[in-house]
């Protein structure tokens, strides 16, 4: 009555169409997680402020993060990418975002750690406009699923201010 | 069934997405683990501005292939509201600097095709195959061919 290749197409179909659904179903649930993440970090000591050769000022840090992120993690997550910034406004850039510091939370467990680190990548100024500056630490997440919709999210930490003259 | 399903959606995603190409493919492994190669992404374009932490599809002038990395670095004029970007792939141990056109040290928003928003995993491979193997791309159209040249009964 029905044709070997109508019975693998409607088969075909059909299990593609369950296999998305599925993913949908997945990444919506998603949505009804309320995660509360608890973090802190502060700089211990800055060991380097200095006027590069093109003039951009560069300060390098030493930080103690601590941070609490396993009520991001459900099944359908695969690892959270986390990261540090320092924010900052100047009279030339109304909005500068740099990137400190870096990880990779593979699962729960890793979850909620502490660590002591220097600044992975150095912080550049478009300009030398550093000196006593007023920095904001805030603490940017991006949960990253096995499937589906990724969810970004902040929370600010601390205050900083940068030293008034060059180390 | 499936193919006519398949470009229905792929026209719908375009509408919805309000982009020119709303999915790519992932080519390397530079954003492991967090994106395989073979995966595919979901892209989505919107006025918002770009802000550290956001994974961007760039063009670098002069290379056809679009490369897929999280912005790292964000500087916005107060006057212009231009912006220059910074990005670097999460498995990689160096910034991206290296790969832009030489002397280019930031990326402006016109490099831009847009931030992932979704992803998919290994659903990508039949793009990667079909790319790199032609010969199963000119196998597959020949067979649908075929399909619809004996299928009228």
């Amino acid at each position: 009555m029905f044709s070997l290749w109508q019975r693998v197409n409607a088969l075909a179909t059909f299990s593609i169409l369950l296999l998305a659904a599925l993913s949908c179903a997945a990444s919506f649930l998603d949505a009804f997680n309320s995660p509360s993440v608890r973090a802190h970090a502060e700089v211990i000591k800055v060991n380097r402020f200095r006027k590069q050769l093109t003039g951009n000022d560069e300060v390098s840090l030493t930080l103690n993060i601590s941070m609490d992120l396993q009520s991001l993690f459900t099944w359908n997550t695969k690892q959270v990418f986390v990261f540090l910034t320092a924010e900052y406004e100047t009279s030339k850039n109304s909005v500068n975002q740099i990137s400190l510091w870096d990880h990779i939370v593979p699962d729960k467990d890793n979850a909620n750690f502490r660590v002591r680190v220097p600044t992975k990548y150095p912080l550049i100024d478009q300009g030398n406009n550093l000196r006593g500056k007023k920095i904001d630490l805030v603490l940017h997440w991006h949960v990253m699923p096995k499937t589906g919709r990724m969810i970004r999210d902040k929370m600010a930490l601390s205050e900083f201010y940068l030293p008034d003259a060059y180390t | 069934m499936i193919v006519t399903s398949a470009l229905i959606i792929w026209k719908g995603l375009m509408c919805v997405t309000g982009s020119e190409s709303p999915v790519v493919v992932v080519l390397s492994g530079s954003m492991e683990p967090g994106f395989k190669r073979g995966d595919i992404l979901f892209l989505h374009m919107s006025k918002d501005p770009i802000r550290a932490g956001e994974i961007v599809v760039f063009h670098v002038d002069g290379r056809e292939i679009p490369i897929v990395h999280r912005v790292i670095k964000v500087h916005e004029r107060q006057d212009t509201g231009e912006v220059d970007i910074l990005t670097k792939g999460d498995n990689n141990f160096g910034d991206d600097r290296l790969l832009y056109a030489h002397g280019q040290l930031w990326l402006q928003r016109h490099h831009i095709m847009g931030r992932a928003v979704g992803f998919l995993p290994y659903v990508g491979w039949v793009t990667i195959i079909m790319t790199e193997k032609p010969i199963i791309k000119y196998l597959l159209i020949g067979a649908l061919g075929l399909l619809v040249i004996t299928s009228k009964e």
